[in-house]
Protein backbone atom coordinates (compact mmCIF):
# COMPACT_ATOMS: atom_id res chain seq x y z
CA UNK A 1 0.00 0.00 0.00
CA UNK A 2 1.23 3.48 -0.85
CA UNK A 3 2.52 5.27 2.25
CA UNK A 4 2.09 9.02 2.18
CA UNK A 5 4.23 11.60 3.91
CA UNK A 6 1.12 13.32 5.20
CA UNK A 7 -2.53 12.32 5.56
CA UNK A 8 -4.87 15.31 5.83
CA UNK A 9 -8.25 14.37 7.31
CA UNK A 10 -10.85 16.91 6.21
CA UNK A 11 -11.26 18.50 2.79
CA UNK A 12 -12.54 21.92 3.79
CA UNK A 13 -10.61 25.14 3.43
CA UNK A 14 -8.23 24.40 6.29
CA UNK A 15 -7.36 20.89 5.14
CA UNK A 16 -7.22 21.77 1.45
CA UNK A 17 -4.92 24.76 2.08
CA UNK A 18 -2.68 22.66 4.28
CA UNK A 19 -2.59 19.78 1.79
CA UNK A 20 -1.81 22.02 -1.18
CA UNK A 21 0.90 23.82 0.79
CA UNK A 22 2.53 20.59 1.94
CA UNK A 23 2.35 18.95 -1.49
CA UNK A 24 3.81 21.93 -3.32
CA UNK A 25 6.58 22.04 -0.68
CA UNK A 26 7.62 18.52 -1.69
CA UNK A 27 5.63 16.14 0.52
CA UNK A 28 3.49 13.33 -0.87
CA UNK A 29 0.04 14.18 0.47
CA UNK A 30 -3.39 12.54 0.52
CA UNK A 31 -6.46 14.62 1.36
CA UNK A 32 -9.42 12.64 2.74
CA UNK A 33 -12.78 14.36 2.28
CA UNK A 34 -15.83 12.91 3.96
CA UNK A 35 -18.55 13.90 1.51
CA UNK A 36 -21.67 15.97 1.44
CA UNK A 37 -23.03 14.55 4.69
CA UNK A 38 -20.26 16.49 6.42
CA UNK A 39 -21.09 19.91 7.84
CA UNK A 40 -18.91 21.70 5.30
CA UNK A 41 -18.32 25.17 6.68
CA UNK A 42 -16.16 25.72 3.58
CA UNK A 43 -19.25 25.54 1.35
CA UNK A 44 -21.34 28.00 3.32
CA UNK A 45 -19.18 30.90 4.36
CA UNK A 46 -19.33 34.56 3.44
CA UNK A 47 -15.94 34.87 1.76
CA UNK A 48 -14.32 37.71 3.65
CA UNK A 49 -10.59 38.09 4.17
CA UNK A 50 -11.16 40.24 7.23
CA UNK A 51 -8.48 41.68 9.45
CA UNK A 52 -9.75 44.80 11.16
CA UNK A 53 -10.57 43.91 14.75
CA UNK A 54 -9.56 40.26 14.48
CA UNK A 55 -7.74 39.02 17.55
CA UNK A 56 -8.25 42.15 19.60
CA UNK A 57 -7.27 41.22 23.15
CA UNK A 58 -5.16 38.28 21.98
CA UNK A 59 -1.96 39.71 20.48
CA UNK A 60 -0.63 36.36 19.20
CA UNK A 61 -3.84 35.70 17.27
CA UNK A 62 -3.98 39.27 16.01
CA UNK A 63 -0.39 39.13 14.75
CA UNK A 64 -0.98 35.76 13.09
CA UNK A 65 -4.14 37.05 11.39
CA UNK A 66 -2.46 40.25 10.20
CA UNK A 67 0.39 38.16 8.86
CA UNK A 68 -2.20 36.06 7.00
CA UNK A 69 -3.67 39.25 5.52
CA UNK A 70 -0.27 40.40 4.30
CA UNK A 71 0.42 36.95 2.77
CA UNK A 72 -2.81 36.94 0.77
CA UNK A 73 -1.45 38.76 -2.31
CA UNK A 74 1.35 36.21 -2.70
CA UNK A 75 -1.02 33.33 -1.96
CA UNK A 76 -3.60 34.52 -4.48
CA UNK A 77 -0.89 35.07 -7.10
CA UNK A 78 0.48 31.54 -6.63
CA UNK A 79 -3.00 30.02 -6.81
CA UNK A 80 -3.85 32.07 -9.89
CA UNK A 81 -0.79 30.66 -11.60
CA UNK A 82 -1.79 27.15 -10.58
CA UNK A 83 -5.37 27.06 -11.87
CA UNK A 84 -7.05 28.39 -15.02
CA UNK A 85 -9.88 30.28 -13.31
CA UNK A 86 -10.31 33.42 -11.23
CA UNK A 87 -10.81 32.73 -7.51
CA UNK A 88 -12.37 36.16 -7.21
CA UNK A 89 -9.88 37.54 -4.71
CA UNK A 90 -10.02 41.31 -4.46
CA UNK A 91 -8.45 43.58 -1.86
CA UNK A 92 -10.36 46.85 -2.17
CA UNK A 93 -10.35 47.41 1.59
CA UNK A 94 -13.12 46.67 4.05
CA UNK A 95 -15.82 48.78 5.67
CA UNK A 96 -17.56 47.96 8.92
CA UNK A 97 -20.74 50.01 8.92
CA UNK A 98 -22.01 51.63 12.13
CA UNK A 99 -25.70 52.37 12.57
CA UNK A 100 -25.29 54.36 15.79
CA UNK A 101 -22.76 56.56 17.54
CA UNK A 102 -22.33 53.79 20.11
CA UNK A 103 -21.27 51.36 17.36
CA UNK A 104 -18.85 53.95 16.03
CA UNK A 105 -17.37 54.38 19.50
CA UNK A 106 -16.86 50.63 19.67
CA UNK A 107 -14.87 50.79 16.44
CA UNK A 108 -12.75 53.60 17.88
CA UNK A 109 -12.11 51.33 20.84
CA UNK A 110 -11.09 48.49 18.50
CA UNK A 111 -8.60 50.82 16.81
CA UNK A 112 -7.15 51.93 20.17
CA UNK A 113 -6.82 48.36 21.42
CA UNK A 114 -5.29 47.23 18.13
CA UNK A 115 -2.65 49.95 18.41
CA UNK A 116 -2.07 49.17 22.11
CA UNK A 117 -1.38 45.54 21.19
CA UNK A 118 1.07 46.58 18.47
CA UNK A 119 -1.17 45.62 15.57
CA UNK A 120 0.38 46.80 12.32
CA UNK A 121 -2.84 47.60 10.50
CA UNK A 122 -4.20 50.92 9.39
CA UNK A 123 -7.83 51.30 10.44
CA UNK A 124 -9.52 54.65 10.08
CA UNK A 125 -12.89 56.04 11.05
CA UNK A 126 -15.03 57.48 8.27
CA UNK A 127 -17.88 59.82 9.13
CA UNK A 128 -21.09 59.99 7.20
CA UNK A 129 -19.77 62.57 4.73
CA UNK A 130 -16.63 60.52 4.01
CA UNK A 131 -18.79 57.48 3.47
CA UNK A 132 -21.17 59.28 1.13
CA UNK A 133 -18.20 60.28 -1.02
CA UNK A 134 -17.18 56.63 -1.29
CA UNK A 135 -20.68 55.20 -1.63
CA UNK A 136 -23.35 57.60 -2.88
CA UNK A 137 -26.09 55.05 -2.21
CA UNK A 138 -25.37 54.76 1.50
CA UNK A 139 -28.40 55.03 3.77
CA UNK A 140 -29.16 57.87 6.14
CA UNK A 141 -29.08 55.50 9.13
CA UNK A 142 -25.38 54.84 8.67
CA UNK A 143 -23.48 57.24 10.91
CA UNK A 144 -20.03 56.09 9.81
CA UNK A 145 -17.73 53.15 9.33
CA UNK A 146 -14.29 51.87 10.09
CA UNK A 147 -12.09 51.19 7.07
CA UNK A 148 -8.98 49.09 6.58
CA UNK A 149 -7.15 48.69 3.30
CA UNK A 150 -5.94 45.24 4.37
CA UNK A 151 -9.42 43.70 4.16
CA UNK A 152 -10.64 41.91 1.07
CA UNK A 153 -12.86 39.12 -0.18
CA UNK A 154 -12.76 36.01 -2.32
CA UNK A 155 -15.12 33.46 -3.84
CA UNK A 156 -14.76 30.73 -1.19
CA UNK A 157 -16.02 27.98 -3.51
CA UNK A 158 -13.48 28.81 -6.23
CA UNK A 159 -10.81 29.06 -3.53
CA UNK A 160 -11.64 25.56 -2.31
CA UNK A 161 -11.71 24.18 -5.84
CA UNK A 162 -8.39 25.84 -6.67
CA UNK A 163 -6.68 24.30 -3.65
CA UNK A 164 -8.03 20.82 -4.36
CA UNK A 165 -7.22 21.01 -8.07
CA UNK A 166 -3.80 22.48 -7.32
CA UNK A 167 -3.10 19.64 -4.91
CA UNK A 168 -3.89 17.05 -7.55
CA UNK A 169 -2.04 18.87 -10.34
CA UNK A 170 1.03 18.87 -8.08
CA UNK A 171 0.79 15.08 -7.73
CA UNK A 172 -1.16 14.89 -4.47
CA UNK A 173 -4.19 12.67 -3.98
CA UNK A 174 -7.71 13.83 -3.24
CA UNK A 175 -10.04 11.10 -1.94
CA UNK A 176 -13.67 12.20 -1.87
CA UNK A 177 -16.25 10.12 -0.03
CA UNK A 178 -13.66 8.94 2.49
CA UNK A 179 -15.04 9.24 6.00
CA UNK A 180 -12.38 8.41 8.56
CA UNK A 181 -13.86 6.17 11.25
CA UNK A 182 -10.73 5.45 13.22
CA UNK A 183 -7.06 6.40 13.35
CA UNK A 184 -4.49 3.81 14.39
CA UNK A 185 -1.00 4.80 15.52
CA UNK A 186 1.48 2.40 13.95
CA UNK A 187 5.21 1.88 14.22
CA UNK A 188 6.12 4.23 11.37
CA UNK A 189 3.15 6.50 11.30
CA UNK A 190 -0.61 6.38 11.18
CA UNK A 191 -3.42 4.50 9.52
CA UNK A 192 -6.67 6.32 8.75
CA UNK A 193 -9.40 3.70 8.52
CA UNK A 194 -12.60 4.26 6.59
CA UNK A 195 -15.52 1.96 5.73
CA UNK A 196 -14.10 1.01 2.34
CA UNK A 197 -10.39 0.99 3.00
CA UNK A 198 -7.52 2.61 4.80
CA UNK A 199 -4.67 5.00 4.10
CA UNK A 200 -1.27 5.00 5.76
CA UNK A 201 1.13 7.87 6.19
CA UNK A 202 4.06 9.04 8.24
CA UNK A 203 2.14 11.96 9.65
CA UNK A 204 -1.48 12.95 9.97
CA UNK A 205 -3.24 16.29 10.30
CA UNK A 206 -6.78 16.54 11.62
CA UNK A 207 -8.56 19.37 9.83
CA UNK A 208 -12.05 17.92 9.87
CA UNK A 209 -13.78 20.96 11.36
CA UNK A 210 -16.69 19.90 13.52
CA UNK A 211 -15.92 16.27 12.66
CA UNK A 212 -12.49 16.52 14.26
CA UNK A 213 -13.75 16.67 17.85
CA UNK A 214 -14.38 12.92 18.01
CA UNK A 215 -11.38 11.90 15.89
CA UNK A 216 -8.82 13.86 17.92
CA UNK A 217 -8.90 11.50 20.88
CA UNK A 218 -7.70 8.61 18.68
CA UNK A 219 -4.27 10.25 18.55
CA UNK A 220 -4.11 11.95 21.94
CA UNK A 221 -5.32 15.35 20.78
CA UNK A 222 -8.09 17.59 22.04
CA UNK A 223 -10.21 19.61 19.63
CA UNK A 224 -13.20 20.91 21.63
CA UNK A 225 -15.03 22.59 18.75
CA UNK A 226 -18.70 23.48 18.70
CA UNK A 227 -21.03 24.71 15.95
CA UNK A 228 -22.27 28.28 15.64
CA UNK A 229 -24.84 28.83 12.94
CA UNK A 230 -24.64 31.67 10.46
CA UNK A 231 -27.31 32.39 7.87
CA UNK A 232 -26.67 34.18 4.60
CA UNK A 233 -29.21 35.67 2.18
CA UNK A 234 -28.35 36.14 -1.51
CA UNK A 235 -29.93 38.52 -4.01
CA UNK A 236 -30.22 38.45 -7.76
CA UNK A 237 -27.31 39.78 -9.79
CA UNK A 238 -27.07 43.54 -9.70
CA UNK A 239 -24.77 45.92 -11.56
CA UNK A 240 -21.68 46.64 -9.41
CA UNK A 241 -22.53 49.19 -6.71
CA UNK A 242 -20.36 48.09 -3.78
CA UNK A 243 -16.65 48.06 -4.62
CA UNK A 244 -15.60 47.22 -1.04
CA UNK A 245 -15.69 44.27 1.29
CA UNK A 246 -17.96 45.04 4.23
CA UNK A 247 -18.91 43.33 7.47
CA UNK A 248 -22.51 42.62 6.44
CA UNK A 249 -22.91 43.02 2.65
CA UNK A 250 -20.67 41.57 -0.03
CA UNK A 251 -21.17 41.95 -3.76
CA UNK A 252 -19.52 39.15 -5.66
CA UNK A 253 -17.57 39.48 -8.88
CA UNK A 254 -20.61 38.00 -10.65
CA UNK A 255 -23.00 40.60 -9.21
CA UNK A 256 -24.99 38.73 -6.57
CA UNK A 257 -25.14 40.41 -3.17
CA UNK A 258 -24.57 38.35 -0.02
CA UNK A 259 -26.25 39.59 3.14
CA UNK A 260 -24.82 38.16 6.30
CA UNK A 261 -24.61 36.85 8.74
CA UNK A 262 -26.22 35.68 11.92
CA UNK A 263 -24.61 34.16 15.00
CA UNK A 264 -26.88 31.50 16.45
CA UNK A 265 -26.55 28.65 18.90
CA UNK A 266 -28.71 25.99 17.24
CA UNK A 267 -26.57 22.91 17.76
CA UNK A 268 -26.00 21.00 14.55
CA UNK A 269 -29.13 22.40 12.85
CA UNK A 270 -27.87 24.16 9.72
CA UNK A 271 -31.29 25.27 8.55
CA UNK A 272 -32.75 28.70 7.91
CA UNK A 273 -35.60 30.71 9.36
CA UNK A 274 -37.54 33.68 8.05
CA UNK A 275 -37.11 36.02 11.07
CA UNK A 276 -33.32 35.77 10.81
CA UNK A 277 -33.37 36.29 7.04
CA UNK A 278 -35.68 39.28 7.54
CA UNK A 279 -33.26 40.80 10.06
CA UNK A 280 -30.38 40.44 7.60
CA UNK A 281 -32.47 42.02 4.84
CA UNK A 282 -33.62 44.90 7.06
CA UNK A 283 -30.05 45.72 8.05
CA UNK A 284 -28.92 45.61 4.42
CA UNK A 285 -31.77 47.92 3.39
CA UNK A 286 -30.81 50.40 6.12
CA UNK A 287 -27.23 50.43 4.84
CA UNK A 288 -28.23 50.61 1.15
CA UNK A 289 -31.91 51.60 0.80
CA UNK A 290 -31.93 50.69 -2.90
CA UNK A 291 -31.39 47.05 -1.91
CA UNK A 292 -34.98 46.98 -0.63
CA UNK A 293 -36.15 46.40 -4.20
CA UNK A 294 -33.67 43.61 -4.91
CA UNK A 295 -35.08 40.10 -5.22
CA UNK A 296 -33.76 37.43 -2.86
CA UNK A 297 -32.94 34.24 -4.78
CA UNK A 298 -31.65 31.95 -2.05
CA UNK A 299 -30.49 31.67 1.53
CA UNK A 300 -28.72 29.07 3.59
CA UNK A 301 -27.44 28.25 7.02
CA UNK A 302 -23.97 26.95 7.75
CA UNK A 303 -22.08 26.02 10.89
CA UNK A 304 -18.96 27.86 12.03
CA UNK A 305 -16.31 25.76 13.74
CA UNK A 306 -15.79 27.44 17.10
CA UNK A 307 -13.25 26.67 19.79
CA UNK A 308 -14.15 27.85 23.32
CA UNK A 309 -12.24 31.14 22.79
CA UNK A 310 -12.74 31.49 19.05
CA UNK A 311 -9.03 31.23 18.30
CA UNK A 312 -7.38 28.47 16.25
CA UNK A 313 -5.87 25.28 17.59
CA UNK A 314 -2.45 24.31 16.21
CA UNK A 315 -0.96 21.42 18.12
CA UNK A 316 1.16 18.31 17.75
CA UNK A 317 0.20 15.32 19.87
CA UNK A 318 2.70 14.63 22.67
CA UNK A 319 1.54 11.01 22.97
CA UNK A 320 1.63 10.42 19.23
CA UNK A 321 4.20 12.76 17.64
CA UNK A 322 3.44 13.27 13.98
CA UNK A 323 -0.29 13.73 14.63
CA UNK A 324 -1.42 17.33 14.35
CA UNK A 325 -4.58 19.25 15.21
CA UNK A 326 -5.38 22.23 12.99
CA UNK A 327 -8.70 24.01 13.29
CA UNK A 328 -10.11 27.52 13.22
CA UNK A 329 -13.24 29.39 12.21
CA UNK A 330 -11.44 31.76 9.84
CA UNK A 331 -10.62 29.27 7.14
CA UNK A 332 -10.72 31.92 4.41
CA UNK A 333 -8.68 34.66 6.08
CA UNK A 334 -6.08 32.21 7.38
CA UNK A 335 -5.92 30.14 4.16
CA UNK A 336 -2.83 32.08 3.06
CA UNK A 337 -0.71 31.10 6.04
CA UNK A 338 -2.17 27.60 6.23
CA UNK A 339 -1.05 27.08 2.62
CA UNK A 340 2.23 28.99 2.56
CA UNK A 341 3.51 28.32 6.09
CA UNK A 342 1.79 25.52 8.00
CA UNK A 343 1.57 23.18 5.00
CA UNK A 344 5.31 23.45 4.15
CA UNK A 345 6.15 23.19 7.85
CA UNK A 346 4.12 19.98 8.19
CA UNK A 347 5.90 18.70 5.08
CA UNK A 348 9.03 18.86 7.25
CA UNK A 349 7.21 17.20 10.13
CA UNK A 350 6.55 20.02 12.54
CA UNK A 351 4.44 23.06 13.27
CA UNK A 352 6.01 26.52 13.19
CA UNK A 353 7.40 27.18 16.67
CA UNK A 354 5.88 30.64 16.97
CA UNK A 355 2.42 29.05 17.09
CA UNK A 356 3.05 27.36 20.44
CA UNK A 357 0.46 29.52 22.20
CA UNK A 358 -2.31 27.95 20.10
CA UNK A 359 -2.31 24.52 21.76
CA UNK A 360 -5.49 23.20 23.36
CA UNK A 361 -3.91 23.20 26.83
CA UNK A 362 -5.27 26.73 27.21
CA UNK A 363 -8.74 25.23 27.67
CA UNK A 364 -7.70 22.99 30.58
CA UNK A 365 -9.13 23.84 33.95
CA UNK A 366 -6.36 25.11 36.19
CA UNK A 367 -6.73 24.08 39.79
CA UNK A 368 -5.99 26.98 42.07
CA UNK B 1 -36.57 25.52 -33.49
CA UNK B 2 -39.52 24.77 -31.16
CA UNK B 3 -42.98 23.68 -32.31
CA UNK B 4 -46.11 23.29 -30.24
CA UNK B 5 -47.10 19.72 -29.38
CA UNK B 6 -50.87 20.34 -29.35
CA UNK B 7 -52.67 18.76 -32.33
CA UNK B 8 -54.36 21.97 -33.20
CA UNK B 9 -51.57 24.34 -32.64
CA UNK B 10 -53.19 27.19 -34.44
CA UNK B 11 -53.17 30.14 -32.11
CA UNK B 12 -56.60 31.50 -31.29
CA UNK B 13 -57.40 34.73 -32.96
CA UNK B 14 -57.82 37.69 -30.73
CA UNK B 15 -55.86 39.67 -28.25
CA UNK B 16 -53.39 37.10 -26.90
CA UNK B 17 -50.31 38.94 -28.02
CA UNK B 18 -47.33 40.28 -26.11
CA UNK B 19 -44.46 42.32 -27.46
CA UNK B 20 -40.84 41.20 -27.47
CA UNK B 21 -38.31 43.83 -28.47
CA UNK B 22 -41.07 45.61 -30.34
CA UNK B 23 -42.36 42.60 -32.30
CA UNK B 24 -45.73 40.96 -31.62
CA UNK B 25 -45.59 37.46 -30.11
CA UNK B 26 -48.86 35.51 -30.02
CA UNK B 27 -49.43 33.07 -27.17
CA UNK B 28 -51.99 30.57 -25.95
CA UNK B 29 -53.73 31.14 -22.62
CA UNK B 30 -51.60 29.59 -19.89
CA UNK B 31 -48.30 29.93 -21.73
CA UNK B 32 -45.40 31.18 -19.71
CA UNK B 33 -43.61 34.14 -21.24
CA UNK B 34 -40.62 31.86 -21.88
CA UNK B 35 -42.78 29.28 -23.71
CA UNK B 36 -44.40 31.95 -25.84
CA UNK B 37 -41.03 33.45 -26.76
CA UNK B 38 -39.49 30.07 -27.57
CA UNK B 39 -42.49 29.06 -29.69
CA UNK B 40 -42.05 32.31 -31.59
CA UNK B 41 -38.34 31.59 -32.12
CA UNK B 42 -37.21 34.51 -30.01
CA UNK B 43 -33.64 33.97 -28.85
CA UNK B 44 -31.39 34.95 -27.14
CA UNK B 45 -33.27 36.18 -24.07
CA UNK B 46 -30.38 37.91 -22.35
CA UNK B 47 -26.65 38.55 -22.08
CA UNK B 48 -24.74 37.12 -19.13
CA UNK B 49 -23.57 39.75 -16.64
CA UNK B 50 -20.37 37.72 -16.12
CA UNK B 51 -19.07 37.28 -19.68
CA UNK B 52 -21.67 38.89 -21.98
CA UNK B 53 -22.44 35.50 -23.57
CA UNK B 54 -25.90 35.06 -25.07
CA UNK B 55 -28.40 32.99 -23.08
CA UNK B 56 -31.84 31.39 -23.40
CA UNK B 57 -34.03 29.27 -21.11
CA UNK B 58 -32.55 26.04 -19.82
CA UNK B 59 -34.50 24.48 -16.95
CA UNK B 60 -37.95 26.04 -17.57
CA UNK B 61 -38.80 25.46 -13.89
CA UNK B 62 -37.42 28.46 -12.05
CA UNK B 63 -34.06 27.15 -10.99
CA UNK B 64 -31.38 28.21 -13.47
CA UNK B 65 -32.16 31.91 -14.01
CA UNK B 66 -31.12 31.63 -17.67
CA UNK B 67 -34.49 32.95 -18.92
CA UNK B 68 -34.29 36.41 -17.33
CA UNK B 69 -35.95 39.20 -19.27
CA UNK B 70 -37.36 42.63 -18.59
CA UNK B 71 -41.16 42.61 -18.32
CA UNK B 72 -43.15 45.86 -18.26
CA UNK B 73 -40.09 47.73 -17.08
CA UNK B 74 -39.11 45.28 -14.33
CA UNK B 75 -35.68 43.76 -14.86
CA UNK B 76 -34.44 40.23 -14.07
CA UNK B 77 -37.86 38.59 -14.35
CA UNK B 78 -37.92 34.81 -14.66
CA UNK B 79 -39.90 34.41 -17.87
CA UNK B 80 -40.46 30.68 -17.30
CA UNK B 81 -42.37 31.46 -14.08
CA UNK B 82 -44.36 34.37 -15.47
CA UNK B 83 -47.70 33.71 -17.16
CA UNK B 84 -48.07 35.56 -20.44
CA UNK B 85 -50.67 38.32 -20.49
CA UNK B 86 -51.92 40.39 -23.42
CA UNK B 87 -49.98 43.56 -24.03
CA UNK B 88 -46.90 42.68 -21.96
CA UNK B 89 -43.84 44.62 -23.03
CA UNK B 90 -40.91 42.19 -22.87
CA UNK B 91 -37.29 43.09 -23.55
CA UNK B 92 -33.96 41.32 -23.38
CA UNK B 93 -32.12 41.53 -20.06
CA UNK B 94 -28.78 43.16 -20.75
CA UNK B 95 -26.33 42.00 -18.06
CA UNK B 96 -27.14 42.51 -14.39
CA UNK B 97 -30.06 44.66 -13.30
CA UNK B 98 -29.69 48.17 -12.03
CA UNK B 99 -31.13 49.34 -8.74
CA UNK B 100 -33.02 52.55 -8.19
Amino acid sequence: MEAFDLIVVGGGLVGSALAWGAQTAGANVVLLDEGDQAHRAARGNFGLVWLQGKGVGTPAYMQWSLHAGRMWPEFAARLSNAVPFDIGWRQPGGLQFCLSEAELDKRRDVIARTQADGGDIDISILDRADLRDLLPGIGGDVVGASFSSLDGHVNPLYLLRALQQGLQDAGGRYRPGFRVERIDAERDGFKAVGRTGSVTGKRIALTAGLGAASLAQHVGLSMPVKPERGQIVVTERIKPFLPYATNCIRQTVEGTVLLGSSHEDRGFDDGTDVPTAATLCRTAARVFPALAEATVVRSWGSLRVMTPDGRPIYEESTRFPGAFAVTCHSGVTLASVHALEIGPSLAKGRLPEHLSSFTSGRFDVHQG
Amino acid sequence: MFTRVERNSALPAGGNVLHFEGSPVPFQPGDSVAAALLAAGASPFRESPVDDSLRAPYCMMGVCFECLVEIDGRQNQQSCLTTARPGMIVKRQHGARTLG
